[in-house]
C-alpha cells in the first residue's frame, strides 16, 4: 500500500504545492499561550478548592455531619390508665405504621396500594398531594395499625412496592365498643394550631398528645419521654453504626376513681338509650362510674383517624362526642325538687307538717299551674309531696320561697357553676335568679316564674354530674365534695360544706326513701335488703301546649332523671340516670337500680371472701405467707 | 540488567514500513521519564482512592481491576510508542471513517448506562466506550490536517472544513447522549485551530455566532442535560434531585478542611452520599479524605504533567509532532478543568473522567495511549 507523503520535507521540492513550513517556532507565542492559560486554570481550579476547604469548612464539615448523623427518636410510651382496683383500662401495644417514602414513590401505584391496604384511593392521593410541594425526603404516613393481613400484602408486594416502608410504633389500645369513651379521650397527633398555644410549647411536631378526656387533663403525667439515638446513616438511610443513645422515659401510671365493675353494668343499664348515668361516692366525691350515650370507638382515632369515620362522627346529629354526665344541660324536672324541700324547712318557710291541697292544679300569680297528675294528690305534707312528687305542692312552697331563697340553696347545692371535675370542657348549666336575669335579660324578675323554677323547669338547667354532687352532698348532710376521676387522698379534696339541720335532712330523705319504697313513682328502683331512696324527674322539653299544636313525636318527649342513692344512713353511693326522651323518670330508675346493686354486690361478694380467708387461717391456725395477701380479691 | 536494557531498545524499534527513512536507533532514555513518573503517581493515588470508595460495596475489586488496567495501558503506551507517529497519521482516513462506524454501532447496540448509550458489549463482561478511544482520532484527525495546510495562518474555509469533520463524531456523541466527551473532541478542535494561527477576527466572528447560536441549541439539549446546567446555577433549588451530585460533592470537598478526614474516614464517601465516588467524583473523594494539601499537591502533579507534554510540543521534531502534543495537553486540560471544577462547584456536571485516576478501562487505555502518542513525538525529536 502507498500511502500519501506526510512528512515530505525532503520531497517537497517535487511538489508543485508551496513548501512545507516545517519549523514548530512558528507557534511558540501560542503554546506560551496556552501555557499562561494552564496557569490561570489551575490557579482558578485552586482557588475553588480554597473557598470550599480553607475558607468555609466549618460550614461544610456541619452539613457533611447533618447528611450523616441522624437522630432516631426511640418512643417513651405513654402510661397505661387503671381503675380503682388497678385493673388496666387503657394499655399500650406495638404497632406497625406504614410509611410512602416519596423518593422511590410512583404515582401510578397508588392505586393498586390503596387496593391491596383496603385504603380509600382519594384519602390516600390528597394525602400524597398535600405534601407535594416539601422536599422529596419527608414521608407521608399511608397506614396505622396494620392488620396482619397488612403486613402480608407489604411483605410480598415488596419488590413492586419499594417506597412501602414499615416502622414501629407503640399505640394506645382503648376498651372495646366505646366503653369509657368520654371519660378517657383519646390522643392524636398535636396539630399545628395545639403548636402555637403556649401550653404547648414543650411539645414538637409530630407528638402524639391527649385531645380528648383524662387523656388530654392529664397527659403530662401520662406523656412518656421520647429518648433518641444518634446513629451514623448511609445515603440509604441504613444505619451503620450508634453513636449515643439517650433512653425514653416512660408515662406515669394514671390510677382512675373509676370502678370497672359498677362502670360495666352502667355501660349495659344504658344500652342503646341516648343519655348518661354517673355514680359518685357522697362521701369523697369519687367518680364510680360514668357514662354517656350515644359513644363512639376511640381506637379510630389512635393517632390518625379516617376522613370517613371522623365525618360520621362529626355529621352525626346525635352528637356521640358531647360527654353528656358533664356537658348535657338540661332541665332536671323533679329530681330538683329535695333540694327546694330543703330550702324550705332551712329557712323556716314551712316545717314538715307544713300542707297544702292538690286538686291537679293551683292558680299562683294569676296563672293556673296543672300537677302532673290531673285527678289531684288531696291533701299533701312534706314525705307526701316528695313521695308523689307532688306539682302543686312545690309550686305553693316554691312561691312562699321566693327566686332568692330558691337560688341560694341551688348555688348551695352546686347548680349553675361547674364542679370542677377533672375533665376538659365541663359545662356550668344555670342556676336562675334576680341578678342572673337583671345581668343577662335586663328586666327583673317576675314572681310568677319562679314556681316553674320549683319544679326544676323554667331556666333551670342542670348536669348529671352536677345533679349527682348536689344530691349526694345533701344525703350525707351537707358535705359536697368536689367529683374527681383520679384517686387522691380525701384531705386534697375541695368540699363545701354547709351546717344543715340534721332533722331537716332527715326529713327529705326519708321523703326519697318513700318515692322508691312506699309506692312512691321511683318503685323500680327498689332493691331487696336495701335501702335506697331517690327521686325521679321527668322534664319537659317544650309546654304541653306546643306539643299538642306541633305534634312533635320522639324527639321532643320528656326527659327522664332518676337521682338515687343507698343505703338510706351514710350513702356510700349516689347515681343519676338521664335518659333522653325516656317519657318518664321511672325508666330511669331501673338504670339507676342496676347501678347500684353492681356496686353492692361487689361488696358483699368482697366481705364474702374476706370472711372465708379469716375462716380458713384461723382453721389451719396458721398467718398467711406475706405473698400471699397481696392475692387479689375475685371481682 | 544488560538484558533488559537491550530489550527496551529492542522493544522501542521501528516496525518495518517502506516509508521509514529514520536510521538512528530509539532510546528508552529518550522516553520523558518525568512524565511517566507523575502518571504513576496519580494512578497509584487513585488505585488507593478506587480501593478506599469501593470498601463495602458492591464493586470491592474496582481496585485490582485498575491496577490491571494500568498495566494494560502501559503495554498499549509502549506498543503506540514503537510505530512511527508518521505512519499512524497515514491511517487517519480509515480511523476517521472506523470511530464513525463504531459510533454509529454504539447507538444502534449500546448499553445503557447512567442514562445513555455508551458501551458496546464485546463479550467476557467487558464493555468498550467508543467514545473515548476517539479523543485520540480526534487528536490525529486535527494535527494531519492543519500540517497538510502547510500555512502559518488557518483561512476560514479550511477551519470550517476541520470543525464539519470533527463536527460528525461529536454530534454522534452528544447523541448518546453524553455532552462532557463530545465537548473534550471541540476542545481539541479548538486549541489546533488556535495554534495554527485562525486571526483574531475569525475568533470574534465564531465568538459572535456561538452566542447566537448558544440558545438555539439549548433547544437541542436533553432534559437531563438541561437540569445539569439549571442546577449549576442554583444547585439549591432541587437538592435531592439534579442538585444532588453537585451539592454533595460540595459538601465532601470542603468538610476535607485543610488536611483531609484521613483514608477510608471520609463520611460522604464511605456513606455514599457522593455519587460515583470511584468515577467521575474520584476527585472530590480524594479532597474529602486528603484535604486541601492533598488537592494542592495533586494538583500540582496535573500541573507539571501537562506542563511537561508542551514542552514536548515546543521540542517536537516537526509540526505534526507539536500539534500531536499540544492535543493532548489540551484534552488533558480540558479533562482535568471540567471535571475538578466540576468537583469544586465551579462547572455544572458533565460526565467525564479525571485523566488516570477514575476507574474504568477505556479512560485509562485512552490516556495512556495518547501519552504514547506524546512520547512517540519525544522518541524521534533527534531525527534530523
Amino acid at each position: 500500500m502507498t500511502l500519501p507523503p506526510v512528512d515530505s520535507n525532503r520531497e517537497h521540492q517535487l511538489s508543485d504545492k508551496p513548501p512545507l513550513r516545517d519549523d514548530t517556532r512558528f507557534a511558540a507565542g501560542k503554546i506560551a499561550v496556552f501555557q499562561y492559560v494552564t496557569v490561570i486554570i489551575f490557579l482558578f481550579l485552586i482557588s475553588g478548592f480554597w473557598r470550599l476547604q480553607v475558607q468555609n469548612p466549618e460550614f461544610y464539615g456541619e452539613r457533611a455531619q447533618q447528611n450523616s448523623i441522624k437522630s432516631m427518636p426511640i418512643p417513651g410510651p405513654r402510661g397505661r390508665i387503671l381503675d380503682r382496683d388497678g385493673r388496666v383500662i387503657v394499655d399500650n401495644h406495638s404497632s406497625f405504621s406504614l410509611l410512602l417514602a416519596r423518593e422511590s414513590a410512583k404515582d401510578e401505584h397508588l392505586r393498586p396500594i390503596a387496593q391491596g391496604l383496603d385504603l380509600d384511593y382519594g384519602d390516600l392521593l390528597a394525602r400524597v398531594q398535600r405534601v407535594r410541594k416539601q422536599p422529596k425526603y419527608v414521608t407521608v404516613t399511608i397506614k396505622d395499625e396494620l392488620s396482619p393481613a397488612d403486613l402480608a400484602f407489604v411483605d410480598s408486594h415488596h419488590d413492586f412496592f419499594p417506597e412501602l416502608v414499615l416502622i414501629q410504633t407503640p399505640r394506645r389500645l382503648y376498651p372495646q365498643n366505646g366503653t369509657l369513651a368520654h371519660v378517657i379521650g383519646y390522643t392524636g397527633e398535636i396539630s399545628e394550631q395545639e403548636l402555637d398555644a403556649p401550653e404547648f410549647a414543650k411539645y414538637n411536631q409530630g407528638d402524639v398528645v391527649g385531645k380528648f378526656g383524662i387523656e388530654k387533663q392529664y397527659n403530662d403525667t401520662l406523656m412518656g419521654v421520647d429518648g433518641q439515638r444518634q446513629v451514623v446513616v448511609d445515603n440509604r438511610g441504613t444505619v451503620r453504626r450508634t453513636l449515643a443513645i439517650k433512653k425514653a422515659v416512660e408515662g406515669k401510671d394514671l390510677q382512675l376513681t373509676i370502678d370497672l365493675d359498677v362502670q360495666t353494668v352502667a355501660e349495659l343499664a344504658m344500652g342503646a338509650k341516648n343519655g348518661s348515668v354517673v355514680a359518685l361516692d357522697p362521701r369523697s366525691g369519687e367518680v364510680l362510674a360514668m357514662v354517656s350515650r350515644p359513644t363512639f370507638d376511640p381506637n379510630k382515632f389512635a393517632v390518625r383517624i379516617k376522613t370517613k369515620d371522623w365525618r360520621e362522627i362529626a355529621d352525626n346529629p346525635e352528637h356521640p362526642m358531647l360527654n353528656r354526665a358533664i356537658q348535657a344541660e338540661l332541665a332536671p324536672g323533679s329530681t330538683f325538687k329535695p333540694i327546694v324541700a330543703l330550702a324550705g324547712l332551712e329557712t323556716g318557710t314551712i316545717d314538715d307538717k307544713w300542707t297544702t291541697r292538690c286538686s291537679g292544679g293551683v292558680a299562683l300569680y294569676g296563672r293556673y299551674q296543672r300537677c302532673w297528675e290531673k285527678r289531684g294528690h288531696g291533701t299533701q305534707s312534706l314525705h307526701g309531696g316528695i313521695v308523689h312528687s307532688c306539682d302543686v305542692y312545690f309550686y305553693t312552697l316554691g312561691a312562699k320561697l321566693g327566686i332568692d331563697n330558691l337560688a341560694f340553696y341551688g348555688d348551695l347545692a352546686g347548680f349553675g357553676q361547674i364542679t370542677g371535675i377533672d375533665l376538659p370542657h365541663e359545662k356550668s348549666g344555670l342556676m336562675p335568679s334576680e341578678k342572673w336575669k337583671l345581668r343577662t335579660q335586663r328586666t327583673k324578675w317576675y314572681a310568677g316564674e319562679t314556681p316553674s323554677v320549683a319544679i326544676g323547669q323554667g331556666a333551670l338547667t342542670v348536669t348529671p354530674l352536677q345533679l349527682a354532687r348536689a344530691i349526694g352532698g345533701l344525703a350525707v348532710g351537707g358535705k359536697w365534695y368536689q367529683p374527681h376521676m383520679v384517686k387522691k387522698a380525701l384531705d386534697q379534696v375541695k368540699v363545701a360544706e354547709w351546717a344543715l339541720h340534721p332533722e331537716y335532712v332527715k326529713d327529705v330523705v326519708s321523703g326519697m326513701y318513700g318515692v322508691v319504697n312506699e309506692g312512691g313513682t321511683g318503685v323500680r328502683a327498689a332493691l331487696p335488703n336495701l335501702d335506697v331512696c331517690g327521686k325521679t324527674g321527668t322534664a319537659q322539653l317544650a309546654s304541653n301546649d306546643y306539643l299538642k299544636a306541633s305534634g312533635a313525636g320522639k324527639d321532643m318527649q320528656d326527659n327522664a332523671w332518676f337521682v338515687g342513692f343507698a343505703p338510706r344512713d351514710n350513702p356510700e353511693i349516689v347515681v343519676v340516670a338521664l335518659f333522653e326522651h325516656g317519657a318518664h323518670g321511672q325508666f330511669a330508675a331501673a338504670i339507676v337500680r342496676d347501678v347500684i346493686k353492681a356496686h353492692f354486690d361487689k361488696k358483699n361478694r368482697l366481705t364474702q371472701w374476706q370472711q372465708d380467708q379469716t375462716r380458713t387461717v384461723a382453721a389451719l391456725g396458721l398467718g398467711l405467707p406475706g405473698g400471699a395477701a397481696a392475692v387479689a380479691p375475685p371481682h | 540488567m544488560r538484558l533488559w536494557g537491550w530489550a527496551c531498545r529492542e522493544a522501542l524499534q521501528p516496525w518495518r514500513h517502506p516509508t521509514k527513512h529514520m536510521t538512528k536507533y530509539l532510546s528508552p532514555r529518550d522516553i520523558d521519564w518525568t512524565v511517566l513518573l507523575i502518571v504513576l503517581l496519580i494512578c497509584g493515588v487513585g488505585v488507593l482512592q478506587i480501593y478506599s470508595a469501593t470498601r463495602g460495596t458492591d464493586s470491592p475489586s474496582a481496585w485490582w481491576k485498575q491496577i490491571i488496567y494500568v498495566a494494560g495501558g502501559l503495554f498499549l503506551m509502549w506498543l503506540l510508542m514503537a510505530i512511527d507517529y508518521h505512519s499512524i497519521l497515514h491511517y487517519v482516513p480509515v480511523l476517521y471513517i472506523g470511530s464513525v462506524a463504531a459510533l454509529v454501532l454504539t447507538y444502534a447496540i449500546g448499553e445503557t448506562g447512567y442514562g445513555s448509550k455508551r458501551w458496546i458489549p464485546m463479550g467476557f463482561g467487558v464493555h468498550l466506550q467508543v467514545s473515548e478511544f476517539v479523543k485520540l482520532v480526534i487528536i490525529l484527525l486535527v494535527a494531519r490536517y492543519l500540517t497538510e495546510l502547510r500555512t502559518d495562518e488557518l483561512e476560514i474555509r479550511e477551519m470550517l472544513k476541520l470543525a464539519g469533520l470533527v463536527l460528525v463524531p461529536t454530534v454522534l456523541v452528544m447523541k448518546q447522549p453524553d455532552l462532557g466527551t463530545s465537548l473534550t473532541y471541540l476542545a481539541v478542535l479548538v486549541a489546533g485551530a488556535f495554534l495554527a494561527g485562525l486571526r483574531w477576527k475569525y475568533v470574534a466572528a465564531i465568538a459572535i455566532i456561538t452566542v447566537v447560536v448558544l440558545p438555539i441549541s439549548w433547544q437541542f439539549l436533553n432534559e437531563y442535560q438541561k437540569g445539569r446546567i439549571v442546577s449549576f446555577m442554583d444547585p439549591e433549588r432541587d437538592p435531592q434531585g439534579k442538585g444532588y451530585q453537585l451539592i454533595q460533592s460540595q459538601i465532601a470537598v470542603g468538610s476535607g478542611g485543610m488536611f483531609g478526614k484521613g483514608v477510608t474516614k471520609g463520611t460522604q464517601t464511605q456513606l455514599r452520599f457522593l455519587p460515583v465516588s470511584y468515577k467521575d467524583f474520584i476527585f472530590s473523594a480524594f479532597a474529602e479524605e486528603h484535604g486541601f494539601v492533598g488537592v494542592t499537591i495533586l494538583l500540582s502533579l496535573y500541573f507539571v504533567l501537562v506542563m511537561r507534554i508542551v514542552q514536548n510540543a515546543h521540542t517536537a521534531p516537526d509540526r505534526v509532532g507539536m500539534y500531536l502534543c499540544m492535543g493532548v495537553a489540551a484534552l488533558l486540560l480540558f479533562h482535568i478543568l471540567v471535571n475538578v471544577g466540576m468537583v469544586a462547584g465551579l462547572m455544572p456536571v458533565t460526565g467525564i473522567p479525571l485523566p488516570f485516576m477514575s476507574f474504568g478501562g477505556s479512560s485509562i487505555w485512552t490516556f495512556f495511549l495518547a501519552l504514547g502518542l506524546v512520547n512517540n513525538v519525544r522518541l524521534r525529536r533527534f531525527v534530523n
